[in-house]
């Protein structure tokens, strides 16, 4: 049982974020030991939506990443507010137009992979400009507070659990289930094993491909609507830290980067382990070139320790 | 008979659980053309890599002009031996011009002035054996045309430096030849061995090998199964030499006859004549290995210029490349084709799932404890039954199969045959590219494919390797 547990790769990156809390609150003397696990769910719910998205990207193989997911967070957030327009009677329309915009950058992308044949590491690095761009001159110098229900929502608390945290619990569940028992999700572990075996095996590749894209993109809109409503109205450089995050966190929670292996419970552990490691060395009080110092190499240390019977 | 070149002795090479050389002696006499036939998979390949030093026998002893060679035989040895090659798959380096790749084997090319030297040693050889060839010997090898490397890699193996030449393999040289070439070659080597260097002729051309050798050695299944003057074997003895006995066949002809046409395609790569697959028949493909037999499955696979009544499902030869899932366990490698069907109420039924794996690995036969198991811990054999599993599991009403028994034991590929019978029975149609000629007596019908063309077409009292040999080496008549 036990050496069963120490073989999910996930067990890593939740242990990782358990030292770092119990490090963190040891060196506060337990002083506001819970307050951080609470700010640690909220900040890591953000980095967990769009890391749900980059996994399941990462998982279809070699080569398949999307760099376009901070232009898409700041897109969807600044088209969220605007359209909004702090009027609560207008957020559904804003949401709907936020996941809109958000949806089409992902068939914009895969259109860029599939149609023009360009690196997925390229068309979405250049997509991302175009989106980025978009943003800024639709939201040109605005500074748009978010309709009040979308800012308690996304504050909002239970027993000191956001929930917003306890709704991307619901939706790490649903994507887990959609990973194992739909022809969907299926189709994304064969195709990251082995395109050619997954298509002479009668799976849809181009169609798994495409909808993944669109999935990635669709929770980076989710992602922007959210965090403009937690952190009062859409910046342009909202999305920035999501670019290292997305990845940091699907590789770090055990899923394979050469594709086929997903894993959903290790992205929550390797967000909590992220942002519990900036808090730690904060509160060490340690200097910002040190923090990144410390980050990059705790980083490498997880995904040595978790990957290191992986290689076969 | 004149003095001897080279011998070999005894010679064995296995790779893993293949045989592909189970005792060859061969002697080739120096000024002697030796004219090597067999099918794909007869052994002669190995044997000339064998031969070059490429390949250390697992058993066997080789000896030079009489002498036996005690030290490692190696390609370095056989280079210094006066031994060269020119094998099926060019060997010149594409970055480097023609002049460069000579002196790549010949050392004696070196100081002040070497270019000069490998440009009039390799042009005045090319010169001796294709007139006008077109080549210049500072021509990059990138840039020739198919035929012309050829003939560069022709003219090396013939170049002298020091040393001897002491004898020459020729695996194939015309493949890539025009028909003008290729008779300067054999012309050119019916000289060279009048001065007293050996030739081994490989080719598919029996013409070729008839009218060029002096004395013919046929192999089939890594033995030399027949070893005579050329002038003592005719083009029906010699295809009659490779193939076997004829056998005798279980189906009953014409049963299919009224049945429903399953497939029919024309394949893109050539010639006019289609192919057709009726309901509860299995139609065999075949030929030499690589004329376009993989390429009708798959185009039959696209739906291009094929159509077909009824889903299809594709068994792949490569398992690694085009088969199996690495990280899946066995049951989930049978079950992908079959997802759509397990669904109930959108989401994939898994206790559904576990039936369908564990009711195919008895069927199947796949030997393990756990079809939760990982895929990878099935031995290759078993790894293909899933395979078949996966295919034979879904709804597909035809089955492509591209060569699917590569590797597979003796055991398991009757069990599968039995397999394939029943599920024809049933009324499944497949079509079946393979490379082993036995299995064409599994077949009812079976198109013989040449040069991305079906050649000929097979009826159920004429599947015997005569028949298929015939079919693939009609000559050009040019």
């Amino acid at each position: 049982m036990r050496a069963k547990l120490l073989r999910q790769p996930w067990v890593y990156s939740f242990g990782a974020a358990l030292a770092v809390w119990l490090a963190t609150i040891a060196y506060t003397h337990g002083q506001g030991a819970g307050a951080i696990l609470t700010a640690a769910l909220s900040f890591a719910t953000f980095t967990i939506i769009v890391g749900l998205g980059q996994m399941m990207v990462i998982t279809t193989g070699p080569g398949n990443v999307d760099l376009s997911i901070p232009a898409t967070i700041t897109l969807s957030g600044a088209v969220a507010m605007k359209v909004m327009d702090e009027d609560t009677g207008r957020m559904a329309i804003g949401i709907v137009a936020a996941l809109g915009a958000a949806t089409l950058v992902g068939i914009f992308n895969y259109g860029l992979i599939r149609i023009l044949r360009i690196p997925p590491i390229i068309a979405t690095l250049s997509s991302s400009f175009l989106v980025l761009s978009a943003a800024i001159s639709y939201g040109r110098g605005i500074r748009i507070k978010p309709p009040e229900p979308l800012a308690q929502f996304a504050e909002a608390q239970v027993l000191g659990i956001p929930i917003m945290a306890i709704a991307v619990l619901a939706l790490s569940v649903a994507m887990a289930v959609v990973l194992s028992r739909t022809v969907y999700g299926r189709s994304v572990l064969a195709v990251g094993q082995n395109s050619r075996a997954a298509w002479l095996a009668g799976l849809n590749v181009g169609r798994t491909r495409f909808l993944t894209y669109v999935l990635s993109a669709f929770l980076a809109g989710v992602c922007g609507i959210l965090l403009s409503g937690f952190s009062r109205g859409a910046a342009l450089n909202m999305g920035e830290e999501f670019l290292l995050a997305s990845i940091a966190t699907v590789v770090i929670g055990g899923t394979s980067v050469a594709g086929g292996r997903a894993n959903v419970p290790g992205i929550w552990g390797a967000a909590l382990f992220m942002y519990l490691l900036v808090t730690m060395l904060n509160t060490f009080g340690a200097s910002a070139g040190i923090r990144l110092i410390l980050t990059g190499l705790m980083i490498i240390g997880v995904i040595v320790a978790a990957g290191g019977e992986e290689q076969r | 008979m004149a003095s001897e070149a080279i011998r070999l002795d005894g010679v064995e090479k296995s790779f893993g659980a293949v045989r592909a050389l189970a005792g060859v002696d061969l002697t080739v006499a120096a000024g002697e053309c030796l004219g090597l036939v067999g099918h794909n998979g007869a052994g002669k390949s190995t044997l000339m890599h064998v031969l070059s030093g490429n390949l250390t026998p697992s058993a066997g002893t080789l000896a030079i002009a009489g002498k036996p060679y005690d030290r490692q035989w190696t390609a370095a040895a056989a280079q210094a031996e006066g031994v060269r090659c020119v094998f099926q798959e060019l060997s010149l380096c594409p970055n480097l011009t023609v002049a460069e790749n000579v002196r790549i084997v010949h050392r004696p090319l070196k100081g002040l002035g070497w270019k000069g030297r490998a440009r009039a040693l390799i042009r005045q050889k090319l010169d001796e054996i294709f007139p006008n060839h077109g080549i210049s010997p500072d021509d990059e090898i990138a840039d020739l045309a198919i035929g012309q490397r050829q003939m560069a890699e022709i003219a090396r193996a013939f170049t002298v430096t020091d040393g001897k030449l002491r004898l020459v393999i020729l695996d194939e040289p015309t493949s890539s030849l025009d028909a003008v070439s290729a008779q300067q070659l054999l012309a050119y080597v019916k000289r060279e061995t009048a001065r007293g260097a050996a030739v081994i002729l490989i080719s598919h051309l029996l013409g070729e090998i008839l009218s060029t050798a002096d004395r013919i050695v046929v192999m089939k299944d890594g033995k030399t199964v027949a070893d005579r003057k050329a002038s003592g074997f005719t083009r029906n003895s010699l295809v009659a030499a490779m193939g076997s006995e004829a056998r005798e066949h279980k189906r009953g002809a014409a049963r299919m006859a009224g049945a429903e046409v399953m497939v029919s395609a024309q394949p893109r790569s050539g010639g006019t004549a289609a192919l057709e697959a009726r309901k509860g028949e299995i139609v065999g493909l075949t030929g030499l290995a690589g004329h376009g037999q993989t390429r009708m499955l798959l185009q039959i696979y696209e739906h291009r210029q094929a159509s077909m009544k009824g889903a299809l499902a594709f068994i792949a030869g490569d398992r690694q490349s085009d088969g199996v899932f690495n990280l899946w366990s066995i049951g989930r490698n049978i079950t992908t084709r079959s997802l759509a069907a397990l669904r109930k109420g959108g989401l994939i039924d898994l206790a559904a799932e576990a039936r369908l794996a564990g009711e195919w690995k008895q069927r199947m036969a796949i030997r393990t404890p756990d079809v939760n198991n990982n895929i990878l811990t099935l031995s290759g054999g078993n790894q293909q039954k899933a395979l078949f599993a996966r295919a034979l599991a879904s709804d597909a009403a035809i089955i492509l199969m591209d060569d699917p028994m590569r590797g597979v034991d003796i055991g398991t590929k009757q069990e599968v045959y039995a397999m394939i019978r029943a599920e024809a029975e049933k009324g499944r149609t497949f079509v079946w590219y393979t490379t082993e000629i036995e299995e064409l007596t599994h077949c009812d019908r079976a198109y013989v494919f040449r040069d991305g063309a079906i050649a000929a077409s097979l009826g159920v009292d004429e599947l015997t390797e005569e028949k298929m040999l015939q079919a693939s080496f009609a000559e050009h008549t040019a």
